[in-house]
């Protein structure tokens, strides 16, 4: 039977250490709302999505209540909508429409962020695919809740650099367009390679073709949790130091899919993954870079930050595998810098620079994350950017990818807020040099030798 | 059978015990386990109970649990059994 010290150890995970569900994300397949008539189109998705996910918040906050655990978002992803509209739409504008519409379902049915606005386009571009990408500026300015994200690429197929240089310009039109807000509208726009098709987390979050009608996919936290677990083996060595690591990721992810397995059952809506992923807010004690401080490190960004990154993240998935059926999503931890205290407390301090950031991007989940550039970095610095980070992510066969924010107005020295868990973050430099005749050259940058496995 | 784990935790003070056990009696709700500690003049308090027959629903249950606990100046939580028992057990 259960004993007091294991209850009051849960307890205090939950009350003082941040431990909490971050999102239960519901996945929907839009494949059937397809229809050459727009009008059509639109009124089937917010139909859709309005009946599957009408109990989603409700479900969530009844198992908040039963478990005693906060989660924190409930949120929905949808199939990537340049293949929903791609028979619809005509033009970027009726794209905008169909963000509209999402808008609107999500408002309908209480969730925070509503994923898909996307387009796979790691090898090529249909019409459709382009129209939707075009669309983005002005579908993040008019929508609040609307999540975008683009694959440029993958392992298999290489990088599809016209999609890179093109995403360069319409991060900076989204920042333009979003001018009002601190250029928002890029905190909502990821840049992918390797995108995986059941990440529950935003704003890249995607119903993929591969995945059934719908389907739970839920995202763990904590990295509280494991501050506080490595606080008391201080200076032990680093078998001490993973193992306390795994064991705490374990504990973890079991709520994790205790929470997924009972949404699923009140939902009636199939299991898919548990995204393992220590994912930070910038609340105090609920930093990845703070965990780093505590391995060893005076602050992220020093001298080995890369490896004990890559210490932390591969534990997490040892004792995360363990605890879960199911894995998926992106795994890891995630290093946004406006998210984690940890981070922006680096960044002031000069010791976290935008390159040791893609350094760590090759040993964790995902890639630059909110990061705030200056708002005249150029949109081919900005395609530059994300071609090298694409490029991680297909040489190592891993999912990378871009969420940079230039803030139209501001420069270095200036700290940018987007408020609420999105939290707030310093300018920081990019390097000056032009990768202009590089990222202009046009067409694809061949798969790597090593994705010719068959 | 229906296993919440109902914590106690606050400053000592007379009557913590019998002021939860007798909303738990008045509403149908059976105790199977009780443990508890002083750390440090703070009280911290397990039980281990059964909910099957609880006269109203959990999620009830919970909301007056936590404010029975504000009445004496303690802080309640009742929660379901398995959030403990897949986090401690393999």
């Amino acid at each position: 039977m259960i004993n007091i010290y294991e209850v009051n150890e849960t307890n205090n995970m939950i009350e003082h250490e941040n431990l909490d569900v971050r999102t239960i994300t519901l996945g929907i397949s839009l494949l059937d709302c397809a229809d050459e008539n727009l009008d059509v189109v639109n009124e089937k998705i917010y139909n859709k999505i309005t009946t599957v996910a009408k109990d989603l918040v409700a479900t969530g906050k009844a198992i908040e209540k039963d478990f005693g655990i906060p989660i924190v978002n409930k949120r929905i992803s949808v199939t990537p909508i340049a293949l929903v509209g791609g028979a619809a739409c005509r033009c970027p504008e009726d794209f905008v429409t169909i963000a509209r519409t999402l808008d609107r379902a999500a408002k309908e049915v209480g969730v925070n962020f509503i994923g898909g606005y996307s387009a796979l386009v790691s090898k090529g571009m249909t019409t459709a695919d382009e129209n939707l990408i075009r669309s983005i500026p002005q579908a993040l300015a008019v929508t609040e809740r609307v999540c975008s994200s683009i694959n440029v690429g993958s392992t298999k197929t290489g990088l599809n650099m016209d999609a890179v240089n093109m995403m360069g310009q319409v991060v900076l039109q989204t920042a333009e367009a979003t001018k009002e807000n601190d250029s928002l509208g890029c905190a909502k726009l990821v840049v992918f390679c390797n995108a995986p098709d059941d990440n529950p987390f935003m704003a890249g979050a995607f119903h993929g073709v591969t995945e059934a009608d719908a389907i739970i996919n839920v995202g763990v936290s904590g990295p509280g949790v494991v501050k506080v677990a490595l606080e008391k083996v201080r200076g032990e060595n680093f078998e001490v130091l993973c193992e306390t690591i795994k064991k705490t990721a374990f504990k973890i992810t079991r709520v994790g899919q205790l929470v997924a397995q009972e949404a699923s059952k009140r939902l009636g809506i199939p299991f898919g993954i548990i995204d393992l992923s220590l994912a930070p807010t910038p609340a105090v004690g609920d930093s990845v870079a703070e965990i780093l401080q505590e391995i060893g490190l005076e602050r992220v960004g020093a001298p080995g930050t890369t490896a004990a990154l890559a210490m932390l993240n591969d534990q997490v998935k040892k004792g995360g595998v363990m605890a879960s059926s199911y894995v998926g999503g992106l795994s890891g931890a995630f290093i946004p810098v406006s998210e984690d205290q940890g981070m922006i407390d680096a960044v002031n301090e000069g010791a976290l620079t935008i390159e040791k950031l893609e350094a760590m991007t090759c040993v964790c989940s995902v890639g630059l994350d909110m990061i705030a550039i200056p708002g005249d970095t150029p949109a081919t610095t900005i395609a530059g950017i994300i071609a090298d980070e694409a490029a991680i992510g297909m040489i190592n066969q891993k999912t990378t990818a871009v969420r940079v924010i230039p803030v139209i107005g501001k420069g270095l020295g200036e700290t940018v807020e987007f408020g609420g868990l999105l939290g707030y973050a310093p300018v920081m430099p990019v390097n000056q040099f032009s990768c202009e005749k590089f990222v202009t050259r046009g067409g694809r940058i061949p798969a790597p030798i090593h994705s010719f496995k068959n | 059978m229906n296993k919440v784990i109902i914590t106690v935790v606050g400053k000592d003070t007379v009557g913590i015990i019998a002021k939860v056990c007798t909303y738990l009696a008045e509403n149908q709700v059976n105790i199977l386990d009780i443990t508890q500690t002083i750390v440090q003049e703070y009280f911290s308090m397990m039980m281990i109970a059964d909910a099957e027959h609880a006269a109203k629903p959990f999620e009830e249950l919970a909301t007056d649990l936590e404010q029975v606990g504000e009445e004496i100046g303690v802080k309640v939580k009742c929660q379901r059994e398995e959030i403990f028992t897949k986090m401690h057990r393999i």
